[in-house]
């Protein structure tokens, strides 16, 4: 089997090297980080924290020099989908592609590009230390499906599924996982709008006064949408804003993380993109477009001149 | 018609600092400060306005009320932030005077009203200045400041329209209105909308603020944001005398000849800029306690009291925490 892994960013650097131990699957990555690409090639993937081992990788900043592939797993940021599955594409004329990635509307691009497309939810989480480095600060579990409108078929999400069980990485194959990948959407559109916004870490933000009671109606929004929908939630995800709490109080969420560092944020396919499905399915979200608003206003600010 | 002789400044930030220097030429004018060193500055180099007018005036300053004997008029312009702490102040002293606020927002007239009897005169100022110094300021918008009556104990309305006279004499503008809730409510709708969306997105009044072609466009949630406002007045009894929305377009839409992102750093991000508390508590928050007492729902209001006060715990807290 081969694979290649498209975003070697923290999420994909936790996919390539679990799957990068196993002796009957190639794995390839592609990541224009041309640093990272080569002491990935010189000294294997390192994972640090929750794992600790080195992995053989075959990674490229260029696309082309990669052989077709059987699979690809996207781990890009969201607004890198498009151009990450414009280089790749050629790889995935007989294969399928899934997607790892937050929020909603990417495999609805990658489905532009290749001919079979499978939705994806992690929990997983880590960072990148160093070039070649990929600290893991969380485990979690995975869920995968076919995604509706140009599937995977079941019996390839099931392979893919038991490759990545086999290296340690529990994977789940679902027939329907767009339940798993709302539910994670919504929690994430409360704690990472709120951790944004505040520039607060999540535990810290939902002890402040009123800022709970914020995301609770935020999530509020989401589950409607996703009713409206059809999607049966796997989780509730009210108490994963509690557990999220309990377990990471001082974890700064990515879109935090974004703000800090004065990065375009993922408020597409998170706040944004709810509304925007909401608005399609007739479910009013004033809150996750005020959010959504906020958030474009904020990383406009960056580009002004002060 | 030459009854308020004597006036006393509390504050002297922009907003004050104008006041002292254009009523200084008028009248005796005494200036109470927080710190030594302003008063000690200003007895000995006056005060200097530059910009839209060109004065030095001569004023009398100390940091202890004691020291400035009475007044028929104080002005008391600190922050909203300071209010009750500079009313604490005052607690006992210039017992005939009646006493003029143009802070930001509702709420600072029960504060001063709890530390003493004088009547009071509510402002709204929309007047702007850039402190230089301790002792010059530059006269920047010369848009008036509106006084009335406090509804619970306020100021007769001829000493009212005595103020405003004197204020219009002084050089700078004013207008008086027997009921200034209507004026009050339409600047504290505005005031709430652009300054906390301000403050959390770090943008200033530009021209985002009144943009609504895109789903994420900042203009819808101001919009709302201010029709919300507008409904919470209507159900405490205000016809407001002006829309909000209209003053956010026309504010965005004119000036600009710096470039299409030129805006005004409204007060509350210029205080989380610098890390100081914001007067949300004035501004939104007050909006949001209106909404309680009339029992009507206030989601954005709510909201954006609630982010913008979670982010000024933000840089309360060490880093890497």
């Amino acid at each position: 089997m081969r694979i290649c892994i498209i975003g070697c960013g923290a999420i994909g650097s936790l996919f390539g090297a679990h799957l990068g131990r196993l002796d009957n699957v190639e794995v390839w990555a592609y990541d224009p980080y041309q640093a990272h690409v080569d002491a990935i090639n010189a000294n294997g993937l390192r994972l640090t924290g929750k794992s600790d081992f080195v992995a053989k990788l075959n990674a490229r900043s260029d696309a082309a020099e990669i052989p077709p592939c059987e699979f690809g797993i996207i781990a890009a940021k969201t607004l890198h989908t498009r151009s990450a599955m414009e280089a790749t594409a050629h790889l995935f004329t007989d294969g399928a592609v899934c997607s790892v990635q937050n929020g909603v509307g990417n495999e609805e691009i990658i489905a532009e590009y290749v001919p079979r497309v499978i939705t994806g939810t992690t929990f997983p989480a880590g960072h990148i230390t160093a070039p070649g480095v990929c600290n893991q600060d969380t485990g979690g579990s995975t869920w995968i499906g076919p995604f509706a409108p140009k599937p995977a078929s079941m019996d390839e999400v099931t392979r893919l599924a038991e490759a990545c069980q086999r290296a340690d990485l529990d994977v789940i194959a679902l027939e329907d996982a767009r339940g798993a990948q709302w539910t994670k959407l919504i929690f994430n559109s409360a704690s990472n709008a709120m951790g944004a916004l505040t520039r607060l870490p999540h535990g810290v933000a939902c002890d402040q006064s009123g800022v709970r009671a914020v995301m609770s109606e935020l999530a509020k929004e989401g589950v409607a949408v996703a009713d409206a929908l059809g999607i049966e939630l796997d989780g509730d995800p009210d108490e994963m804003i509690d557990h999220g709490r309990e377990v990471a109080y001082n974890h700064k969420p990515s879109m935090l993380q974004d703000v800090e560092a004065e990065r375009p944020t993922e408020i597409d396919a998170l706040n944004a993109g709810i509304a925007e499905i909401g608005r399609k399915v007739g479910v009013p979200c004033p809150l996750n477009e005020a959010v959504a608003g906020m958030i474009k206003g904020l990383e406009h600010s960056w580009t002004l001149e002060s | 018609m030459q009854n308020i002789s004597k006036v006393c400044v509390v504050g002297a930030g922009a907003i004050g600092s104008l006041f002292i220097g254009h009523l200084g030429t008028l009248v005796e004018t005494t200036v109470l400060t927080r710190r030594e060193t302003h008063a000690r500055d200003l007895i000995k180099k006056g005060l200097r306005v530059s910009g839209k007018s060109q004065i030095t005036a001569k004023i009398h300053a100390s940091t202890d009320p004691a020291q400035l004997g009475d007044a028929d008029l104080i002005i008391l312009a600190t922050k909203a932030t300071a209010v009750a702490a500079s009313a604490a102040t005052l607690r006992g002293h210039f017992p005939n005077a009646k006493l003029l606020l143009v802070q930001n927002g509702l709420g600072c007239e029960e504060t001063v009203h709890q530390h003493g009897d004088w009547p009071l005169i509510s402002g709204v100022t929309f007047m702007s200045g850039v402190k230089h110094s301790d002792t010059h300021v530059e006269y920047e918008l010369d848009t008036p400041t509106w006084i009335g009556p406090w509804a619970e104990h306020g100021a007769p309305f001829d000493f009212v329209k005595e103020v405003a006279a004197l204020i219009n004499r002084s050089g700078l503008k004013a207008e008086a209105y027997e009921d200034l809730l209507p004026h009050q409510w339409s600047k504290l709708i505005f005031n709430s909308a652009v300054n906390s969306i301000g403050a959390i997105t770090n943008l200033p009044h530009i021209k985002s603020f009144a943009e609504q072609d895109q789903l994420s466009d900042l203009g819808h949630l101001v919009f709302a944001m201010m029709a919300e406002g507008k409904h919470i007045a209507e159900a405490r009894g205000v016809v407001i005398a002006g829309d909000p929305w209209k003053m956010n377009v026309q504010a965005v839409s004119h000036g600009q000849s710096g470039g299409d992102e030129y805006g005004h750093v409204t007060s509350m991000l210029d205080d989380v800029r610098n890390r100081r508390p914001t007067e949300v508590d004035w501004i939104t928050g007050s909006i949001v306690r209106e909404a309680q007492k009339a029992g009507v729902s206030a989601p954005y209001h709510e909201t954006l009291y609630r982010l913008v006060k979670a982010h000024e715990t933000s840089w309360q807290r060490e880093p890497n925490q």
